[in-house]
């Protein structure tokens, strides 16, 4: 080990950005502990070295950093988590320092906070159905253990009673597994993450929580650090501890600011909206964090948060979010203005590992069948609704208005539901039927017939009975 | 021995490393960087300063260090044992990386792409004394039950065979030794090395003339794609990009598909693992992993890797091209690779043109997507390869206007468009029959041997198109005017491509039979549903109503056609004398 060498040498401050020369041994990478002239300390990584000249960027911002009485000491050591069992419960700063009133931690060891990528063989696949007890999700886009499905939400939705109820409710059924919850707030309110913790307590999932909180008045550049330290946690938990871990991030859209202010100043040449060019990329190592190993037994299942500028999802965030995560769920305005709560997006909302989710022996042969002709039905219903505002209804054809009804009532009982309304997903299935019986046979053309037969409601009242027991 | 040029890092930035001291080295040049030894390419050299691109993570690394020039381009090992690999973007084995390292990818590891200790079953196919040149094929290796590898003589070698031998070899071993003019000795291997960054030679390059069949129906109907053609899918995310390129890796009809995944998401490279080796090929009934090699860069991999993964899978994808097989490569997606060349652009502090891409973008993706083609290969015997390449792109916010997507459509045959409001509705492949486009059209007819049945086939294309053409136009009507003001011609003709849409494009890439459509099953399931719109229109002249044709419980059967299996293809052919039945019930009871 390199002895730590201090340095009085900092000639430039820019931004969150402080430029230290005749530095004799400074690595890509590393941390800098900065002292100011009245003894206060800060934190920087370094970005750039070049010859003897070092790049810095400094977590707190550099307000109160002067040329002459600063001090940078260069730790030879990347940005590090100290980690035990005992974080559980724990509330950290965005940069991993304990926050609450708890005793030390007495750590079992430091991991660096970077990480390192999953090889894509030893990844096992997600295909354990999740069950968070909401129909949207349950019976649309179903969740699988070690994937990442974002929320794309907006300024003023309830994505924190969605995320909240997702915490509470989501479980493997059948099986008593340990779980635990890590959660990152990036630049949000006190509000929003005091509701989260209370939520928590309120269940008594505290226990089996790590928080790490970064509030919107807290340094915003630490916020590039916030993200890292709780997906090493949750590294740690899962693959150390065989934990299934649920990862909440909320707002990643604070993080890319905090990214972008970097890169502006940096100078770097910036790609669409000011941010930089490798955002795509830096995302990357955030979401693709989340997965299964081969012959490990424990998870990460992610559920970051953002909220769209003006509800654009093409706005570079939600959309390089959408393409590297495992879908998306959508939270719509026009349903929110309706009153429907949770208001899930049904139609441009996705999972991507459904598929292997599903079924008979993970939830029922039925679904993948159910949930094409939802959709089908649905996005048809909803054409007739804007049909209907335009021309009105009267200019509908009987089937248009049968569609609309659908619609209609599919917005109000299926994706309608309590933010305490826990449903199996065997009602949520049973709900999608009933919903489909306003339709002939010959109309579900998605459904294979003997579904149909076995679970449509006239079918199965006519044969008296609990279709499982034949 | 000479003393291996060695020099210093003086700059870190990312992924960008510059050096001193690096006299001598050349572009390109494949360089070992600081005390971990990583891998780097040099990209710029300014006197004896280079700017090398580092293919893994550079933390921890600073001034001073040492840079070693290994005086060779990138290259890949090309040889038996490629198939059934898992690689990531510079060829390291993923699958024996786990072994040494564990499940998390550390830095710095060296391991060659092939199997050292792996011994292959060589037969010779010349006898001593044979005079060859390069690409000439010396003998074979049964690699897997779907791939007899051939071996060829590396570029560059020429003369008479001595000591060749059937026997158990490794990829190192000499299987015999080719005496040039000179006397000089050369031992040939198993295994050869190539530079990616350069096309493999061949004698001669011929257009495409034969489709190559996907099994997926609006493709190989609508919008075929050629052996040796070149096509791209674009799309905003969730259209189903990767479904359809897995759905090509999985059923087209190719000797060896190569799959490169570009910084794309590392659970679909697990599906493709997980998936493979359980799914037969429909021709063999062998496991489509026996001819399948798959690239592993994933988003959150190393980006100059990244930027090298598309090279890395096209120079084996040309290699088996080489030997005479038809060879597909997918590569998803490439927006994530023009990324990666925007990164290091960048930390070159180059001057970008639009968007921060750099300016050569549209130069190396056209140069990419022109190493696919027809070709007659090197060497004897006279034989020909095609290679076909599929690209994915991913515009920012589905932007077809993207510099990436222009680039690409500036090169390539085939548009498959893929459209949100399609996804949305679960209309699966997302492909919009509207804007996408297919230069190869007019082979569609050759892959029917009954040359009447093609020229049908492309009638009947001709007329479903221009029924779907003749909806969008209908549509723009009725949200008008309403349905009510339509002749019951044209309501025919909204349904029937309503039919076409739901029942004939829409392809469930899930549903064991439906994942794979045979050409003749497309040809008798687009006949049978043109063939209701023509009776039906008879039935409408002779005065039946629409909404009692519509009503037709033979309708439900041609919906579900798709699901009839390919050995029970002619219940498809009797729905059409179904049909018929119906439709003269109802004119019957319509008259009296």
């Amino acid at each position: 080990m390199p002895s730590i060498k201090e340095y009085q040498t900092v000639t430039n401050i820019q931004g969150p950005l402080m430029l230290v020369e005749m530095v004799d041994e400074a690595k890509y990478g590393h941390i800098v502990d900065i002292e100011l002239g009245d003894g206060s300390m800060r934190h920087g990584q370094i970005l750039q070295v070049e010859n003897d000249k070092v790049l810095v960027q400094v977590f707190e911002g550099t307000r109160g950093i002067d040329v002459e009485r600063t001090t940078a000491r260069f730790l030879a050591k990347p940005l590090e988590l100290a980690v035990s069992p005992d974080i559980l419960g724990r509330v950290f700063t965005g940069l991993g320092e304990p926050k609450d009133d708890g005793p030390a931690l007495i750590p079992d060891k430091r991991i660096d906070i970077n990480g390192q990528p999953i090889n894509p063989y030893a990844r096992d696949y997600p295909n354990e159905f999740i069950q968070t007890g909401i129909s949207t999700i349950d019976g649309l886009n179903p969740l699988v253990r070690g994937q990442k499905l974002p929320i794309f939400s907006g300024a003023g939705l309830p994505h924190d009673d969605l995320t909240a109820q997702f915490a509470r409710q989501a479980t493997v059924r059948g099986k008593g597994e340990a779980f635990a919850v890590v959660f990152a707030a990036m630049g949000i309110t006190f509000e929003a993450a005091q509701f989260f913790i209370d939520d928590l307590h309120n269940t008594g999932a505290i226990e089996r929580a790590v928080m790490f909180v970064n509030l919107a008045n807290d340094p915003a550049i630490e916020r590039i650090a916030t993200p890292r330290f709780a997906l090493t946690a949750a590294e740690y938990l899962a693959f150390d501890l065989d934990m299934h871990v649920l990862v909440i991030l909320n707002d990643m859209t604070n993080y890319c600011e905090a990214l972008r202010e970097i890169s502006a100043a940096r100078k770097e040449v910036p790609g669409r909206r000011g941010y930089p060019g490798y955002l795509y990329t830096d995302l990357a190592t955030i979401y693709e964090r989340a997965g299964r190993i081969k012959g490990k037994k424990g998870s990460i299942t992610m559920a970051p948060v953002l909220t769209m500028p003006e509800d654009d999802k093409t706005h570079p965030v939600p959309d390089l979010t959408g393409y590297i995560t495992e879908g998306q769920i959508i939270l719509s305005r026009s349903l929110h203005r309706k009153g429907v709560s949770p208001p899930v997006d049904v139609l441009p909302s996705l999972s991507r590992l459904k598929d292997k989710g599903i079924g008979e022996g993970k939830t029922r042969e039925d679904h993948a069948d159910l949930y094409n002709q939802l959709y089908a039905a649905y996005a048809r219903g909803k054409e007739c609704q804007e049909l209907a505002a335009i021309m009105g209804e009267a200019a509908l054809s009987d089937e248009d208005k049968k569609y609309m009804k659908f619609a209609n009532a599919f917005e109000d009982r299926y994706i309608g539901q309590d933010y305490y309304e826990n449903r199996t997903v065997e009602q949520t299935l049973d709900l999608g039927w009933e919903l489909l019986s306003m339709f002939e046979n010959v109309e579900l053309k998605r459904i294979d017939v003997k579904l149909i037969e076995k679970y449509m409601p006239r079918f199965r009242s006519a044969k008296s009975g609990n279709p499982k027991s034949e | 021995m000479s003393e291996k040029k060695q020099g210093k890092i003086v700059k870190v930035a990312g992924p960008v490393v510059v050096a001193d001291g690096m006299t001598g080295a050349r572009m390109y040049d494949v360089v070992r960087v600081g005390n971990l030894n990583l891998i780097g390419e040099v990209v710029e050299l300014k006197g004896d300063t280079a700017s090398i691109q580092v293919y893994e993570e550079t933390t921890g690394m600073g001034p001073g260090e040492p840079v070693v020039d290994t005086e060779a381009p990138l290259s890949v090992e090309l040889g038996p044992g490629l198939i059934e690999s898992i690689y990531d973007g510079i060829q390291r084995p993923l699958d024996d990386l786990v072994g040494l390292e564990g499940e998390f990818m550390s830095r710095g590891s060296d391991m060659p792409g092939l199997n050292r200790e792996k011994k292959w079953r060589f037969k010779p196919t010349v006898a001593d004394g044979t005079e060859v040149g390069p690409g000439d094929i010396i003998g074979e290796v049964q690699e897997t039950s779907l791939l007899l590898h051939k071996i060829m003589i590396p570029p560059g070698v020429a003369g008479k065979i001595r000591n060749i031998a059937e026997g158990d070899f490794t990829v190192t071993d000499t299987v015999a030794l080719c005496v040039g003019p000179d006397g000089a000795e050369t031992p040939v291997q198993l295994m050869q090395k190539c530079p990616v960054r350069s096309p493999r030679d061949i004698r001669k390059r011929f257009a495409p003339n034969r489709v190559l069949i996907t099994g997926q129906r609006v493709v190989d109907t609508f919008f075929p794609i050629t052996k040796g053609g070149t096509a791209c899918v674009p799309g905003p995310f969730g259209t189903g990009k990767t479904v359809v390129q897995h759905q090509l890796a999985k059923w087209v009809d190719a000797d060896v598909v190569v799959y490169v995944g570009c910084g794309e998401r590392g659970n679909e490279m697990t599906d493709v693992l997980t998936e493979f080796p359980e799914l037969k090929d429909p021709r063999s009934g062998e496991p489509l992993m026996r001819r399948s090699v798959l690239i592993a860069n994933t988003s959150n991999m190393p980006v100059a890797a990244r930027e090298a993964s598309v090279y890395t899978g096209i120079t084996i994808a040309e290699y088996f091209r080489d030997m005479g097989y038809t060879v597909a490569l997918m590569a998803d997606s490439t927006s994530r690779w023009a990324e990666a060349m925007r990164e290091i652009s960048t930390r070159l502090e180059e001057m970008p043109a639009e968007e921060g891409y750099p300016a050569y973008l549209a130069a190396r993706i056209a140069a990419f997507y022109e190493r696919a083609g027809r070709v007659e290969c090197l060497g004897s015997p006279e034989r020909e390869g095609g290679l076909s390449i599929i690209g994915a792109v991913s515009p920012p916010g589905g932007d077809l206007s993207d510099s990436v997507v222009q680039a690409t459509l500036h090169v390539v045959k085939v548009f498959w468009s893929l459209k949100g409001e399609l996804a949305y509705q679960r209309h699966f492949p997302a492909i919009d029959w509207l804007t996408s486009y297919s230069f190869y059209k007019q082979y569609l007819k050759g892959c029917f041997e009954d040359k009447q049945r093609g020229q049908q086939m492309e009638a009947m294309t001709v007329e479903a198109m221009g029924l779907l053409e003749q909806e969008a136009e209908l549509l723009e009507i009725v949200r008008l005017v309403g349905a009510e003001a339509l002749s019951p011609e044209d309501r025919l003709a909204l349904e029937t491509s309503r039919s076409i849409r739901e029942d004939f494009l829409h392809q469930n890439a899930f549903h064991n039979v439906d994942t794979y459509t045979s050409m003749e099953k497309q040809f008798e399931m687009l006949k049978m549903v043109l063939h209701f719109h023509k009776q039906s229109l008879a039935a409408i002249a002779a005065g039946v109503e629409t909404a009692e044709i519509f009503k037709l419980a033979v309708r439900e059967d041609i919906a579900r056609a798709k699901y009839i299996p390919e050995e029970e293809i002619e219940k498809i052919i009797k729905i059409r004398d179904t049909i018929d039945q119906q439709l003269k019930e109802l004119q019957g009871s319509a008259v009296s």
